[in-house]
């Protein structure tokens, strides 16, 4: 799960991290207050929203003066933030953060991921800080240092010496450096994280390593032993339908096109939205109802995915598997009289009494059609959908 | 022949008594799986269905059974602990079936797999089944048919979609491995595709990856340099946005890698039969084998 900013910053504080003075502001009369309160000759006022490239979109102002910083925050404060990771719809942004204002004497990138081809822990470092690290690793590759930890011998110096000597940092410095990255290793641990970003550290004038901005992704797998990520979940970041499918635990994902997908298991979910694509049609969505799709859950998928307006009809693609196809069927045609579904739909399901779901399918009285395969399916609902 | 897992193949099973552990154990028994012990902690000395002992621990199952495989429904939050308990009690085959399991545990895991002779297959996984052997997992076993084909995948319900028309062609399956849908798996395709070349049933191997890390690259580097038998790909998601988790854990394009079209180009470069969508699997598979 993606958290804020101002969440990541409080995490890596909680764990011995030094980091700038900040507060969280959610009206324009509180950035001024809090401009004040920080007793600092300049301020950043940076806009909270789940998505990286925040800058350039015009999230992140430098203010001068509590007014400059209140009217900032005017503007910024139910703003429509589009960047490069938002998307063209962009993300609204319902606070900000106000932070002081640090002497920068060099900007690096640092981030910790998982190495899924070592099964390790990755620390990516370049003195690069503060671009974009995608472009750096494709023009500049040589000016990136990805140093592997197995996670059995931990993070020892000699790591920490190599990203250090990577980076130039002064023989002087080196001390506070490695005490920064022996904190950053252990909350990477010790909160379950996926990803940590720090784009970019910044040497400041007294010689400190601080994160002038910082990005986590947590394990939602790992809640069970980290009670307090419930509270760092912002469901006004999130696509309101996803957050509703979620709570009846269905997986869906909001995509631009106009067929309505509804398939058990993620992987035939996905390949069900390829030959959609292939045969001249586009998935709505992708939505992945789980190996138990009884008529409750069809029911609740069918009205997620009619909350989409672009959709023109509906493909459910099911591999009964253990569950047998008859008892699905009665499940969608019920599901679908229920809620007075009155779109095109094209069923699939293949398994156990397969040719007993087709007729029940058939002779729904519904706006159904019945398909023998995936691509039979997949070509039906894009001639509907194509007129 | 088949690979891993045949009819005399003792089964345990971890976490036999839970809902979802006594359902799929009761469908493997009726695959004819020899299924023959389970351990659910404080149910020592019980029957599993009048027939299977209940062990308190591996280390008192072993004591009375040999054991070759084991099969884990053990939740989430247990289930990194109960691997590591079959790698200390050198059980050779470790099957996870288990999903949500937190990546850092699994990185423990790994680290445990590779001090050990043990192979490890999930988590979040269907499992494996030799046709008409056993069946160690949560497939459904009617869609499996003897037959020369080896299938190896990141997925569940679309490894049914390949194996169903495997069947339906003619072809028939030797063994079926998912082997799981998380960033850190036990173990990754090349283990097994070694394992098919090296067995004499298997005539070509299909395999079936998504989008998100590596895998499929790596193995396609292994099949050009080690691999005679025809190997048949596909991957699940070219029509998946970038930075969003699709379903699985580790189907995620994360910074433009671990695309589908990027994955599909070093697969074709390394002479991997390539099926364009999932219907026409076991069509590229008959070509491949010039049937």
């Amino acid at each position: 799960m993606d958290i804020h900013e101002y969440q990541a910053k409080e995490l890596l504080s909680k764990r011995g991290v030094k980091t700038l003075r900040s507060i969280l502001c959610h009206k324009p009369e509180e950035v001024y207050d809090a401009y004040k309160s920080l007793l600092s000759t300049v301020a950043v006022v940076k806009a909270q929203v789940h998505a990286g490239g925040r800058g350039k979109g015009g999230g992140v102002k430098i203010a001068k003066s509590a007014d400059e910083a209140k009217s900032i925050a005017e503007k910024m404060l139910g703003m429509n933030l589009v960047t490069a990771q938002t998307g063209k719809e962009g993300k609204t942004v319902r606070k900000v953060l106000v932070e002081e204002g640090a002497e920068i004497i060099k900007e690096f990138y640092l981030s910790l991921t998982i190495d899924r081809k070592n099964a390790g822990i990755a620390f990516v470092v370049s003195a690069e800080g503060g671009m974009e690290i995608e472009e750096v690793s494709k023009n500049n590759p040589e000016k990136i240092l990805t140093v592997s930890i197995n996670p059995l011998y931990g993070l020892k110096p000699y790591h920490i010496l190599e990203i250090s000597l990577f980076l130039g940092i002064d023989k002087n410095l080196h001390g506070g450096f490695s005490k920064l990255i022996n904190l950053l290793y252990g909350a990477f641990m010790g909160e379950d994280m996926s990803m940590l970003e720090i784009n970019p550290l910044i040497l400041t004038g007294s010689g400190e390593f601080i994160p002038l901005d910082a990005k986590i992704i947590l394990d939602d797998n790992a809640d069970f032993r980290h009670p307090a990520f419930k509270d760092l979940i912002d469901e006004n970041e999130e696509e309101p339908l996803e957050v509703q499918a979620k709570s009846v635990g269905l997986n869906y994902i909001k995509l631009d096109g106009n067929v309505g997908c509804m398939v058990n298991g993620a992987g035939l979910a996905m390949a069900t939205m390829d030959t959609i694509k292939e045969f001249g049609a586009t998935p709505a969505n992708f939505l992945d109802v789980g190996g138990t799709a009884d008529s409750k859950r069809v029911e609740t998928a069918f009205n997620i995915l009619l909350s989409d307006k672009n959709v023109k009809g509906i493909f459910i693609n099911i591999f009964g598997g253990i569950v047998k196809c008859d008892m699905v069927a009665e499940g969608v045609v019920s599901a679908a009289k229920n809620i007075g579904l009155k779109l095109p739909v094209v069923v699939r399901l293949e398994g156990t009494n397969a040719d007993i779901a087709a007729k029940i399918i058939e002779n729904s009285g519904m706006n159904f059609v019945s398909a023998n395969s995936l691509a039979d399916g997949a070509q039906k609902i894009s001639k509907i959908v194509n007129g | 022949m088949s690979i891993l897992v045949n009819k005399n193949t003792n089964v345990l099973v971890q976490g036999i008594t839970g809902k979802e552990g006594s359902f799929h154990t009761q469908k493997c028994i009726e695959y004819d799986t020899k299924v023959v012990a389970g351990v659910t902690p404080f149910k020592g000395k019980t029957l599993f269905n009048d027939s299977v002992p209940v062990y308190n621990t591996i280390k008192e199952a072993k004591k009375e059974r040999r054991i070759d495989a084991t099969m884990i429904f053990v939740p989430a939050s247990f289930a990194a602990a109960s691997v590591i308990e079959a790698v200390e009690a050198e059980i050779p085959l470790i099957v996870c079936i288990t999903e949500g399991i937190p990546v850092m545990d699994m990185l423990n895991v790994k680290a445990a797999l590779n001090c050990s002779n043990s192979i490890m297959i999930g988590p979040n996984c269907p499992g494996i089944i030799t046709a008409d052997e056993c069946k160690i997992g949560i497939m459904p076993g009617f869609i499996h048919k003897k037959g020369s084909v080896g299938v190896l995948s990141r997925s569940g319900t679309l490894t049914y979609e390949a194996v169903n028309q495997l069947t339906k062609a003619g072809l028939g399956e030797t063994t079926c491995i998912g082997i799981g849908g998380d960033p850190i798996i036990g173990s990754p395709f090349i283990t097994f595709l070694k394992k098919f070349e090296d067995d004499p049933e298997t005539k070509a191997v299909v395999m079936i990856g998504e989008i998100g890390g590596t895998a499929e690259e790596e193995a396609s580097e292994f099949i050009k340099n080690n691999m005679k038998k025809p190997v048949i790909g596909f991957i699940a998601g070219k029509t998946a946005p970038a930075g969003k988790r699709m379903g699985h854990a580790g189907a995620i394009i994360s910074g433009g890698k671990g695309t589908a079209s990027e994955k599909l180009k070093t697969m074709e470069k390394n002479g991997i039969h390539i099926a364009d969508n999932p219907s026409v699997i076991a069509e590229t598979a008959k070509k491949a084998l010039n049937l």
